[in-house]
């Protein structure tokens, strides 16, 4: 089990990234430092750097010997993860495109 | 290959529990691909711009953050059978917890005050349900916490009771990334 404890070096680690990447995501967006699809992008990576942090430095997620379920399985979800959200955002964007009001089009 | 019964055991939970936070995970993920596509969907009612308060949910994120690292800490102490250590971290974690919570009840309080409830629109359903799901999670977190620490305080960190406090600082850090993607997703998209 001794997998799941980290010491009090990577938690405080941990904890500072979280904290720096929560504020620099805050600042772009209520300084307006970006805009548009850069300022969505932007957001994005920050969020998953942050998921990365959390993942290593709090559930200690690389500590596995092998055979690595627990990755294997988080894997897999994050596949059903990636085809739940992306195809329904793809395909209910193309049914409000094809079902808008002509005159709106353009 | 080790042979204690006792290790094998707890390996065999905690994977459990980890593969039932990964299906928790599909159910978030279908709550945002809901809440993306209906994150338009205003219906007269007010915009996710006009409704947010970004300080607010600033510090409501730092809470979680900081509840997250101290229960971290709980669960180390706890592994390394340091009970007064466990103890504080724990309550620090369970009190930054309820911080949150309340915070949020607060937030949702005020919507409904002002006729912005689920019933208003489309977004405002995704917005409640996701959130509110989020916010459920929370409030058993805090009521498993409750009911992890009596016994430990009473016969102290048994092999039980640390597989327990294990499976918990999974469930907690893992509401932490569900919040890091609703600070994310749902607050900080929503107002820009």
């Amino acid at each position: 089990m001794e997998q799941y404890h980290g010491s009090i070096k990577t938690a405080v680690i941990g904890f500072f990234w979280s904290i720096v990447l929560t504020f620099a995501a805050y600042l772009l967006v209520v300084e307006e430092w970006l805009h548009g699809p850069v300022l969505v992008i932007a957001l994005i990576s920050l969020a998953i750097f942050q998921l990365l942090v959390q993942l290593f430095f709090f559930l200690h997620m690389g500590h596995e010997q092998k055979p690595r379920w627990n990755l294997i399985v988080f894997l897999f979800m994050a596949l059903v993860l990636l085809i739940i959200v992306a195809g329904s955002l793809w395909i209910m964007y193309n049914l409000d495109y094809t079902l808008m009001p002509h005159d709106m089009m353009h | 290959m080790r042979h204690d019964p006792h290790a094998e055991a707890d390996s065999l939970t905690i994977f459990g529990f980890w593969v039932y936070l990964m299906t928790d995970c599909l159910l978030f993920g279908s709550l945002f691909a809901t809440y993306m596509v209906l994150h338009n969907s205003t219906h007269g009612g007010p915009t996710s711009k006009e409704l947010f308060s970004m300080p607010f949910v600033l510090v409501e994120t730092l809470a979680l953050l900081t509840s997250s690292f101290t229960c971290g800490l709980a669960t180390r102490a706890a592994s390394l059978n340091q009970k007064k250590q466990l103890f504080f971290w724990f309550v620090a974690t369970f009190l930054l917890g309820a911080l949150f919570l309340g915070m949020e009840l607060h937030e949702f309080h005020d919507f409904i005050k002002e006729g912005n409830s689920w019933e208003r629109s489309a977004f405002l359903s995704a917005f409640f349900t996701l959130v509110g799901t989020h916010g459920l999670h929370i409030s058993i977190g805090l009521l498993w916490m409750i009911v992890l620490l009596v016994p430990v305080m009473r016969h102290g960190v048994t092999p039980l009771s640390m597989r327990r406090l294990t499976c918990f600082g999974l469930f907690w850090h893992f509401l932490d990334i569900v919040w890091i993607f609703i600070f994310t997703i749902v607050y900080l998209m929503g107002v820009s």
